[in-house]
């Protein structure tokens, strides 16, 4: 018989708990004798937590407790996408949340619980986001990646995804190394830098920024994972954008670049950290109450409706401008410093599916009726092959 | 020399176009070879071409074919030579008593023909000349022109050149009449100047009935339309390109809404294979449809995406258009060469599901089939095309669909189902045929959503290396390769007029030259049954079939014997009692080329007695 090969198929232990029905509720932890590999989080809150516009609470955008190391910058950047989707009332079930492989790609399971996740394979998830975007354009999607995923094995994807404009926040946890396999330089790395074992990179660094600049992201921005105060309006920006997103977030690797030497450490990233703006995201319709010195407030009203406050903090500088950032950024970077905010965004920004004319209504949603042409039309057909 | 008596043949021969690649022939040749069908005759026309576009040779060969064999028969009849550069080959290939239709403008030293052949020259150049003066216009005329010729050599009536050049240029009077005059031009030279018609005709029969006539590629690509495929993402590679081409085509006339005009399918031309399979699984993880097209090379970039539709359980409809390999191989040239790689694609323990369709018929059925396949069984189908069939026109049955076809989208569990508090383990086999239900992302606020992932988890998609937890999902997806088994196309089985102990397995682009092969097997006194496989997983009708026989021959167009190896490997069959018979030089396999392989193989069991053998 195909496939079943009558041979002796030995297993070390038993397989009674292979059936995860043996646990009341699936995901409640510590069930006696069950062996596990994952940690789910205790199910109990506080009565009095503060709930968003739909009803959900903190705990409603939340995932599994993460696996990463104690103090990893990702684990910020995984708690401030889940304040930016509270914060915007999102429902979490109607986000699909895709990563590719490393630790950062391994974050999606730490929020949004309600959400399909897909963990796919190393640097190719932007092509499984894109064909997802592509059967569902009701979703939001929110693509997870680090910087030995985008700006290596797939900095192909990448940059494809970027310029045919999917509708997309793409997140990367830039960290400047490869953490799963215990420090290697990653692509990102700064020429010059040192490496936890003193090794000094002589390769020069890719800038996915300056990268999504040149391939036409509709908006492009870069943060810190250490500033939830400028990241967390970003993120939420980012979602709200319909378009192309890109987000480059500075997140050092604890365990293997937060050294003296490296330029993605805690200290190093403090340092050189040049914010160009601060934003907002407005909430509602309601007129925004400006506490700010008059003209250095900027409000960007994006394509759905959804509006930005931009306070900026270094008067020169546009987010309209592409070509202009893609120089600031140039010459900021020459001078060591490491330049964060709102960096461009084209509010009349079109996506993918305006680009191939797809229907409003989901592709996946659509029936033999919708699609197939039925057997008069195959008559004709067959009439013109004759 | 013995004088070779020129060949007599009424719509049984084979007519070679000699072209440059580039000048335009395509068009013309293809009008002959649907002229001839109009006279109730069938052909099997072949493209013969080169890796390259413009310069370098290609040939178009008709095989006219009354009795309908629709496998390419090899040797001709009659040479059309057109291309100085292939010359002497193109002369040498000519049987004896063949006919050579060359441009006789300018003269030819003699030493370049040949005297057991008969040689047609028509001043094709100077007649192009002495009418047109824009060089484009010369070139394609001239094919016209030379058409025009053969028409009256072989007796064909003009009348039904006519009709299909107005079908062609409906509502282009101009091109119309131009074209119908080159014909004439031609026609009217040979009728005056040549004895017509010569020994090769084309006499009207009705042999064509309701058939159609198609490429495999637009065929499956019409099929994947049919099929309700909405997303498509490929990376250009001869001989699959067209497949994507046509879908696109079919699409822009039969998937807009008519009222909005806006598209009911995604296309995108990729940046390479790695993302047309990415952008597939993640369109089929949504829910939607999605399929890509590619060839050898192709298969090889997807291997690790195909491991993760195999492991992760996500349907995906891959249509593989063989080409002969390895590596870059001969990229215009046919084999069946990628079972192995297909069915075994990437690392670790996988099996995948392949379809064989014979012809364009069968490419759309199979293309429409896998749409089905995919979500039923959660896992990459295989459509498995070749050159011979993709690109090249092949007449077939009619496309047939029912209007009560519904599409089987699997085991989906709804809102609903999740609502009524149904159990959800994304890979828990509720039903025992090793299916799981999914989820589509977005179903409901608080049920049914899980984390889709490459590496090993429970029952309910949560993270574990714990070796029996790993070890029983294994195990669940074999039983659903079995369950695949009974789903998939049948082979079916064709038995000889008397009981034999000898049958032959088949597949593929094979089946037109092995039903001819099993007529000039019978012919000469050796007798098979046939089993024509459809698809992989095998069904147990293969190893009954093997067991019912001493000796099967298994006919592939491949080095190694590449569906032989997954029979005995994946039945247990000994290796012994199934003989190879291969053909892999990048020609499509032949009925004599099969019958004399058979043939000699069967005269070498058989023991004669020596009375019977001297007398």
């Amino acid at each position: 018989m195909p496939g079943l090969d009558p041979g002796i198929h030995a297993f070390l232990s038993p397989d009674q708990y292979v059936d995860g029905r043996v646990k009341p509720g699936h995901d409640a932890a510590g069930t006696a004798g069950v062996v596990m590999t994952y940690i789910a989080k205790p199910k109990f809150h506080h009565p009095g937590l503060k709930k968003n516009e739909l009803g959900y609470t903190h705990r409603d955008y939340e995932g599994k407790i993460s696996t990463l190391c104690a103090g990893c910058g990702h684990d910020s950047i995984t708690a401030s996408i889940i304040e930016a989707c509270y914060e915007l009332s999102i429902e979490p079930h109607r986000v699909a949340k895709i990563s590719g492989i490393g630790c950062s790609s391994k974050t999606p399971d730490y929020f949004l619980g309600n959400s399909h996740g897909f963990n796919s394979v190393h640097g190719r998830m932007p092509s499984v986001l894109t064909g997802a975007n592509l059967a569902n354009r009701d979703l939001i999607y929110l693509g997870v990646s680090g910087d030995g995923d985008s700006a290596s094995i797939g900095f192909g994807q990448f940059a494809h995804s970027i310029r045919r404009g999917v509708n997309m926040t793409y997140i990367v946890e830039n960290n400047g190394v490869y953490g799963l396999t215990k420090g290697q330089f990653s692509a990102t790395a700064d020429r010059g830098s040192k490496s936890k074992k003193g090794v000094v990179n002589t390769d020069n660094a890719i800038d996915l920024v300056a990268i999504a600049l040149q391939l036409g992201a509709t908006f492009v921005a870069r943060s810190f994972s250490g500033d939830k105060t400028q990241l967390v309006p970003l993120i939420a920006a980012a979602i709200q954008h319909k378009g192309a997103s890109f987000i480059d977030v500075i997140s050092p690797c604890i365990a293997f670049n937060n050294h003296a030497g490296s330029t993605k450490s805690f200290d190093y990233v403090r340092e050189h950290n040049d914010a160009v703006n601060r934003l907002d995201v407005l909430v509602g319709r309601e007129p925004i109450h400006v506490d700010y010195a008059p003209g250095t407030v900027q409000v960007v009203e994006q394509h759905d409706g959804s509006r930005i406050a931009l306070r900026k903090l270094d008067a020169d500088y546009d987010p309209h401008d592409r070509v202009g950032a893609m120089t600031f950024l140039q010459k900021h970077a020459a001078k060591g410093q490491i330049v964060t905010g709102l960096l461009y965004v084209d509010p009349e920004a079109e996506d993918l599916h305006a680009h191939l004319n797809t229907v409003d209504t989901p592709l996946n949603t659509l029936d033999a009726k919708a699609l197939c042409p039925g057997s008069a039309a195959l008559d004709k057909i067959n009439a013109s092959l004759r | 020399m013995s004088v070779q008596s020129p060949i007599s043949s009424v719509n049984d021969f084979v007519v070679r176009f000699a072209n440059v690649n580039g000048s335009g022939s395509a068009s013309a040749n293809e009008l002959f070879a649907r002229a001839i069908l109009r006279h109730g005759v069938p052909v099997s026309p072949r493209n013969i071409f080169p890796s390259n576009i413009q310069g370098l040779p290609t040939w178009y060969e008709v095989r006219v074919t009354e009795a309908g064999h629709l496998g390419a028969r090899g040797g001709v009849d009659m040479m059309v030579a057109m291309n100085p550069q292939t010359w002497d080959k193109d002369v040498a290939s000519i049987e004896p008593g063949g006919y050579l239709f060359y441009d006789s403008t300018k003269p030819m030293p003699s030493s370049k023909f040949r005297a057991d052949i008969t040689v047609i020259g028509v001043p094709l150049t100077a007649i192009t000349n002495s009418t047109y003066t824009d060089p484009r216009q010369r070139q394609l005329f001239k094919n016209i022109i030379y058409l025009g010729a053969l028409s009256a050599l072989l007796e064909m009536d003009p009348k039904l050149i006519e009709q299909l050049i107005g079908e062609q240029y409906k509502g282009k009077e101009k091109l119309l009449s131009s074209n119908v005059h080159a014909l004439h031009l031609g026609r009217d030279w040979a009728l005056q100047n040549l004895k017509c018609p010569i020994g090769l005709r084309v006499k009207k029969a009705d042999k064509v009935g309701d058939r159609i006539f198609l490429e495999g590629n637009s065929a499956a690509a019409l099929g994947a339309v049919y099929g309700g495929a909405t997303v498509c993402a490929w990376y250009p590679i001869t001989p699959s390109s067209s497949l994507a081409e046509a879908f696109t085509n079919h699409c822009k006339k039969l998937r807009h809404d008519p009222e909005t005009g806006q598209a009911k399918y995604a296309i995108v031309q990729a940046e390479d294979e790695l993302a047309s399979i990415g952008i597939v699984i993640g369109a089929s993880w949504n829910g939607a449809r999605a399929f890509t097209t590619t060839s050898g090379p192709g298969i090889s970039l997807m291997t690790e995406f195909i491991g993760l539709s195999y492991f992760a359980e996500i349907p995906a409809v891959i249509m593989n258009v063989q080409r002969a390999g390895p590596s870059t191989g001969m990229p215009t040239r046919t084999q069946q060469c990628d079972i192995i790689a297909c069915a075994y694609a990437s690392h670790g323990d996988t099996k995948h599901v392949l379809l064989f369709p014979e012809d364009p018929a069968e490419a759309f059925e199979f293309a429409a089939t896998a749409f089905d396949l995919a979500e039923r069984l959660q896992t990459v189908i295989f459509v498995m095309l070749d050159l011979d069939i993709g690109m090249n026109h092949r007449l077939c049955r009619p496309l047939r669909w029912d209007d009560a076809r519904q599409y089987d989208r699997g085991k989906v569990m709804t809102r609903e189902m999740l609502e009524e508090g149904r159990d959800f383990g994304r890979y828990l086999d509720v039903d025992g045929d090793g299916i799981p239900f999914r989820t589509y992302p977005g179903t409901h606020p608080t049920k049914g959503s899980y984390f889709t992932r490459g590496t090993s988890r429970d029952r309910y998609a949560r993270y574990s290396e714990e070796g029996p937890v790993y070890a029983d999902n294994m195990q669940r997806l074999v039983r659903k390769f079995e369950t695949a088994q009974d789903l998939v196309p049948r082979p079916l089985q064709a038995n000889a007029a008397k009981p034999t102990k000898y049958g032959v397995i088949y597949f593929g682009s094979t089946a037109p030259a092995m039903d001819e092969a099993i007529e000039i097997l019978d012919a000469r006194g050796h007798h098979l049954d046939r089993l024509r496989i459809r698809a992989f997983p095998f069904h147990s009708s293969v190893a009954s079939f093997i067991a019912d026989h001493d000796f099967v021959y298994v006919v592939e167009q491949n080095r190694d014997a590449q569906l032989r190896q997954l029979i005995v490997n994946e039945n247990g069959i000994d290796p012994v009692r199934l003989v190879p018979i291969l053909h892999y030089d990048g020609t499509p396999i032949t009925a004599r080329f099969i019958a004399n392989a058979i043939g000699d193989h069967q005269d070498h069991l058989k023991v004669t007695p020596l009375r019977k053998a001297v007398s």
